[in-house]
């Protein structure tokens, strides 16, 4: 437990340390949350609930800051393998499962702390605040889907020789995570034939459960929500130490 | 016991058998070196040995622990310094050295007290809360030793310890490498290239070329190998100068580019023998130097090769058992 604490420790130093990251990572979503929802939110109205799109949509920003900071992190161990900081670590008498449960942890709560600057944001522009339970709701997806994609991370690091396939990873994995994951559309209203795939993406669960959390509706129930994004956490987890177990320097 | 036993230790890449069935025991105390050019293995057996790297065959334990068995016990009992700096250059010098005393399990209060001592032995005090990434080159290097020293390891490992380092920090670092070894009586093996560092800080040194070792033994002793003081005669008629050499004191001739290298004891009273015999042959003379034999000349000795050429195209091999070992 207390390796696990020391790795975690190392990256919230860093991430502490690292302004113009922390700051860099909140453009996109801020921008996003802006543009998209301020913009449309007098064009488009969602469906059945009758919810203006700019409320609709800050759950999807909120899980999509948390998915991208939370990959990112996890793909980080590639740097610590190329600037040799691995080997410090792995050449020590602990075991690369605690190793990698301090990365994931650590990744995990720094997503979570970038996610959270975006609600806190929100509320200035025009979230309301339904009531703390629902925060306390949205806040364990936040954490689960950064547990779930900080795995993710390392476990394609594991099997990326360099960051040159970085690109790669965002444009074929990440984006489409994001895209099919009902973050900037309700799920109802896509194709039907779009529909299974939507429901085969681990993030709409994700989605759907902080949804459920700040405004208090969603299109799946949180009950499975909860159930497939922490299954699906658990999965990775496993995956992830597995790979990095058998990761050689 | 001894602090490290090795025994047959071989590792391959594929086609590639970078280090070759080398057996060697190194004892309590001592400082051990391994020296060659680089390609030559000696990073690959450090890995093996630390537990990095799982041999192909063959076996090793370090202060008693087997390296496959028990490798809990070997990285508890060793302190590595990396070829490659191994610093999280975001974290101040403290940081690092507290990430480290916890990674080993070091109890607060000790690990305080271990910390401030170390930094000051290295002289890294003063600066260190500043975060790593201000640290000049040596300064990395001094940090990195006090850490491999942080839980107080029998064996520490020091691989190209003065690599990329300014001859003045090199000599500093080979001095507090002595006070370790004299003070605390901790047992060091390193690797150099560096003939000058094998020589002046290793009780024993294994000469090591494409994966094996050609010769073990003190520097005096590999140095008196090859049969005493260097000469070294320049001339425009090379051949003619060894064809000449046939006293019975000299122990040793070889051709080096356009000079003859003699061994011999005692040169000194021998030269003027050699210029006469020489000069009456009508054998021109360029220059002629005597010295001390080096470990450069026990390496060319025994290889035929000076450690010096080989170090370009050693370091694409290098890379190459980098890549292949991934």
């Amino acid at each position: 437990m207390d390796i696990i604490y020391t790795i975690w420790l190392r990256n919230i130093k860093r991430y502490l340390r690292s302004k113009s990251r922390i700051i860099g990572s909140l453009g996109m979503p801020l921008f996003m949350l802006l543009v998209l929802g301020l913009g449309l939110n007098s064009v488009v109205q969602i469906p059945d609930t009758g919810q203006g799109y700019f409320e609709f949509i800050i759950p999807g920003i909120v899980a999509m800051s948390v998915l991208f900071t939370s990959v990112f992190a996890g793909i980080q161990i590639i740097w610590d393998r190329q600037f040799g900081f691995l080997k410090e670590t792995l050449v020590a008498p602990i075991s690369r499962l605690e190793i990698m449960l301090g990365q994931t942890f650590g990744g995990a709560s720094t997503a979570f702390v970038q996610g959270l600057i975006i609600l806190v944001l929100s509320l200035f522009i025009g979230l309301s605040f339904s009531s703390a339970a629902g925060f306390v709701i949205a806040f364990l997806f936040m954490v689960l889907i950064g547990i779930a994609f900080t795995a993710l991370g390392i476990a394609i690091a594991s099997r990326m020789e360099d960051m040159h396939g970085f690109q790669l990873i965002m444009n074929f994995v990440v984006f489409p995570i994001f895209g099919l994951s009902g973050a900037l559309f309700p799920i109802s209203s896509l194709p039907a034939w779009v529909q299974p795939l939507t429901m085969l993406d681990p993030l709409t669960y994700g989605v759907e459960g902080i949804r459920y959390g700040l405004t208090g509706t969603a299109q799946i129930n949180p009950a499975v929500c909860f159930m497939v994004l922490a299954a699906f956490s658990a999965f990775m987890t496993i995956v992830g130490a597995w790979l990095f177990r058998k990761m050689s320097i | 016991m001894p602090a490290i036993a090795a025994e047959n230790l071989t590792r391959t890449f594929g086609d590639l058998t970078a280090v070759d069935r080398i057996s060697f025991t190194i004892e309590e105390g001592e400082i051990f070196g391994l020296l060659g050019p680089n390609g030559a293995g000696k990073t690959t057996t450090i890995s093996m040995l630390s537990t990095m790297l799982r041999p192909t065959a063959g076996k090793a334990s370090i202060n008693g622990y087997d390296i496959l068995r028990d490798q809990d016990g070997v990285r508890t009992s060793i302190g590595i310094v990396f070829q490659d700096q191994s610093l999280d250059e975001e974290l101040t010098a403290y940081e690092n050295m507290d990430f480290h005393g916890r990674l080993y399990r070091i109890p607060g209060e000790r690990r305080r007290a271990k910390i401030a001592g170390l930094l000051a032995l290295v002289g890294l005090q003063d600066r260190q809360h500043d975060l790593v990434k201000t640290y000049s080159g040596g300064m990395r290097r001094r940090l990195e030793i006090a850490r491999g020293l942080l839980h107080e390891p029998k064996v520490l490992f020091l691989d190209e310890p003065t690599l990329g380092l300014d001859p003045q920090t090199r000599n500093h670092l080979w001095e507090y490498i002595e006070r370790l070894n004299e003070e605390k009586g901790i047992t060091i093996i390193l690797t150099t290239h560096y003939m000058e560092e094998a020589d002046r800080l290793c009780d024993r040194v294994a000469i090591i070329d494409h994966g094996g070792i050609i010769a073990m033994d003190t520097p005096q002793a590999l140095k008196n190998q090859i049969g005493g003081d260097v000469v070294t005669i320049h001339s425009p008629d090379p051949d003619a100068v060894a064809g000449s050499m046939d006293a019975p004191w000299i122990a040793h001739i070889e051709r080096r580019d356009g000079s003859v290298v003699l061994s011999m004891q005692d040169a000194e009273q021998h030269i003027p023998g050699i210029v006469t015999g020489l000069v009456s042959r009508d054998i021109g003379i360029t220059s002629l130097s005597v010295r001390k034999p080096t470990l450069e000349d026990v390496f060319l000795h025994f290889t035929g090769r000076s450690i010096r050429e080989e170090t370009a195209s050693g370091r694409d091999v290098m890379r190459l058992y980098h890549r292949m070992g991934r």
